[in-house]
């Protein structure tokens, strides 16, 4: 990368800070005191705060899910929304329409994102890389056009009264339900996205993001390999939406709009491009900007829209980036 | 009217539809032919010559009318002005990352396309902008078909600048430099040419045209807003891609084809208006399966 010149004292000092922070006692320590944090938390935070916790939480398996696609394997995917709104309309249709329970939806709602990153993915993915850019741009709004469209999706309006389900014989209703829920879902999402960064697979798509060519020739199955990341990137955001479904019991085509995929991204590249606790960071900076600086409204996407060049021209390796040797 | 006669609307709709995504079409074509660079903020700069044609028009209506004369002088100030900006933004946002992976550009471009439209969206308040002109609806009817004047001028104006660009990018030096850049930028670099210039260059004759379709287009809907450029960015990377990405005329033919196909493929039954934005995309789906290389795209091997 062109970052070497790039890296000032200054950068090099915060390194240091993520290097010490890295080393594994130090690193459990912190886990720890982070979860019991975190699940202390609804005992003394109002429901605003826990909203905002929650949306954090949301945020972060998202996140998590496109960081598969463009820090592991190095795709641009701009209609990451897009499987967020598969997943969010299977479970809605399936439990509002067919009357089928929240869990038994989740499959479905696997299998139909799985099965759409296979079709977009599938024929660009032989492609050069900018070319799944603009066709999952183009798939982000067709996805949400056929919402607004078809009377399965409710139009325009949406859907309306998802059912929510139970868990353990409590039925889903508080926020408070839907915090640890989430977190629950961050908690297996950051351990399936650290299986699979230090997996074979992962390793293949580190060597495809560096260099496809050495990697084709090294045996790894380019397209296949790529496909991998394209199509689990798709469930991850296809059971984040499902189980958006539920916590809000009604969503809209506007919810999956261009911004939605291009502030996902944002948060991607601010973190740290392939960083796990970077895009955790990322994530947690894109929900809590905007409830801090309410009064800066409209300016909002503005101001992301800067960063995100900033961050590109000086710092293109994110707040925390991946060490690589 | 007859379904021959709606056939025949429908193709003079899509000509004139087809020829500005042609015009932003040659935008991406000329950037990625020269430095392989997919312009995510091209769409914009269209959307930002709309809105800079109207300023102009707006002052330039009390000194000179909204008439053709004002129309054409504000068009032809907001290709310069447009033109700057896209040689400003190359300079700010691309050039330093010309070495840097390909991700961090696209990403980049991304970026650029945000802030624009963002800008765009806090400058109006997000408001529809009405585009007042002194045009009027006089025109020829043919039978039960109906031409206005405006389109036949936007039409001849289209092919105008087109021929232009085709003796600019053919028979002059700096047409030639592009054209060498594209094959081979180390060897024009000990050739003596100068690349960063040209690469400026292709910037600013790529975001003049999209700014001259941007006034254009605001002339022929009447209105402008700041989101104009998202849908049509992406229709004219369709056409460019139908052409062929990186050749000039296959990104005019590519806008004609997919202008005439959008136009002719809502009168389908099933296929309303509503669904012509999914079309478009269908179309650049199924041709990335099966010729993506476009009508006249040079078969290229993938170099990462």
């Amino acid at each position: 990368m062109n970052t070497e010149k790039n890296i000032t004292t200054q950068t090099r000092l915060t390194d240091n800070i993520y290097a010490g922070l890295e080393k594994k006692p130090v690193l459990y320590g912190i886990f720890a005191l982070l979860i019991v944090a975190v699940l202390l938390v609804p005992q003394f935070a109002n429901n605003y705060l826990l909203e905002i916790f929650t949306n954090t939480w949301f945020y972060i398996v998202l996140c998590l899910g496109l960081n598969i696609v463009v820090g592991y394997a190095g795709l641009l995917d701009l209609g990451y929304a897009a499987f967020f709104a598969i997943g969010a309309y299977t479970t809605g249709i399936l439990s509002s329409q067919f009357g089928m329970n929240f869990w038994l939806t989740l499959p479905f709602s696997i299998l139909f994102s799985a099965l759409s990153g296979v079709i977009i993915g599938g024929p660009t993915l032989r492609l050069r890389s900018d070319y799944l850019a603009i066709v999952t741009l183009g798939f982000g709004e067709i996805i949400r056009i056929a919402a607004r469209n078809l009377s399965i999706t409710g139009g325009a309006s949406g859907l309306i009264g998802i059912e929510r389900p139970y868990l353990f014989g409590i039925y889903l209703s508080k926020i408070h339900h839907f915090y640890y829920l989430f977190f629950l879902l961050v908690i297996l999402a950051v351990i399936v996205s650290y299986r699979l960064h230090y997996s074979r697979l992962g390793r293949a798509w580190q060597y495809i993001r560096e260099d496809e060519d050495a990697a084709e020739a090294m045996g790894i199955n380019r397209v296949q390999i790529k496909l991998y990341a394209f199509v689990i990137g798709a469930i991850f955001g296809g059971m984040a939406g499902s189980f958006y479904a539920i916590k809000m019991t009604a969503i809209s085509p506007e919810t999956f709009v261009f911004t939605q995929s291009a502030m996902i991204l944002l948060a991607v590249v601010l973190g740290g491009m392939g960083k796990i606790p970077g895009v955790i960071l990322g994530a947690c900076a894109l929900v809590l900007f905007p409830e801090i600086f309410r009064e800066i409204g409209q300016m909002r996407m503005l101001l992301f829209g800067i960063v995100l060049l900033i961050i590109m021209i000086f710092r293109p390796q994110g707040i925390w980036p991946e060490r690589r040797n | 009217m007859s379904l021959q006669e709606i056939i025949l609307q429908q193709l003079i709709n899509g000509l004139l539809i087809g020829s500005f995504y042609s015009l932003v079409a040659l935008g991406y074509t000329m950037v990625y032919g020269i430095i392989k660079l997919l312009n995510f903020a091209h769409g914009d700069i269209y959307m930002v010559g709309a809105f800079v044609g109207f300023a102009l028009l707006g002052v330039f209506s009390t000194a000179i009318g909204a008439g053709w004369l004002g129309i054409v002088a504000a068009m032809l100030c907001s290709m310069v002005l447009v033109g700057l900006l896209g040689v400003v933004i190359q300079r700010v946002a691309y050039r330093p990352l010309l070495k840097a992976p390909r991700l961090s550009i696209l990403i980049t471009a991304v970026g650029m396309s945000l802030v624009l439209y963002n800008f765009v969206m806090v400058l109006t308040n997000g408001e529809y902008k009405a585009f007042n002109t002194d045009l009027g609806f006089s025109g020829v009817s043919l039978g039960a078909l109906y031409i206005t004047y405006t389109q036949i001028v936007l039409v001849v104006a289209t092919a105008l600048l087109m021929l232009g660009l085709h003796w600019f990018i053919n028979k002059t030096m700096y047409g030639k430099a592009m054209r060498a850049i594209a094959i081979d930028q180390d060897a024009c670099r000990l050739m003596g040419i100068n690349v960063n210039k040209t690469i400026a260059l292709t910037f600013f004759v790529g975001s003049a045209l999209a700014a001259a379709a941007g006034v254009m287009a605001g002339v022929y809907y009447g209105s402008i807003h700041f989101f104009m450029g998202f849908v049509i960015g992406l229709k004219a990377f369709t056409a460019a891609v139908i052409g062929g990405i990186g050749s000039i005329p296959g990104a005019m033919l590519g806008g004609l084809v997919l202008g005439l196909l959008e136009a002719l493929g809502t009168q389908l039954p099933m296929v309303g208006s509503e669904w012509k934005d999914v079309f478009a995309f269908v179309i650049l789906i199924l041709l990335l399966v099966f010729k993506p290389t476009g009508i006249l795209g040079k078969s290229e091997i993938e170099r990462m």
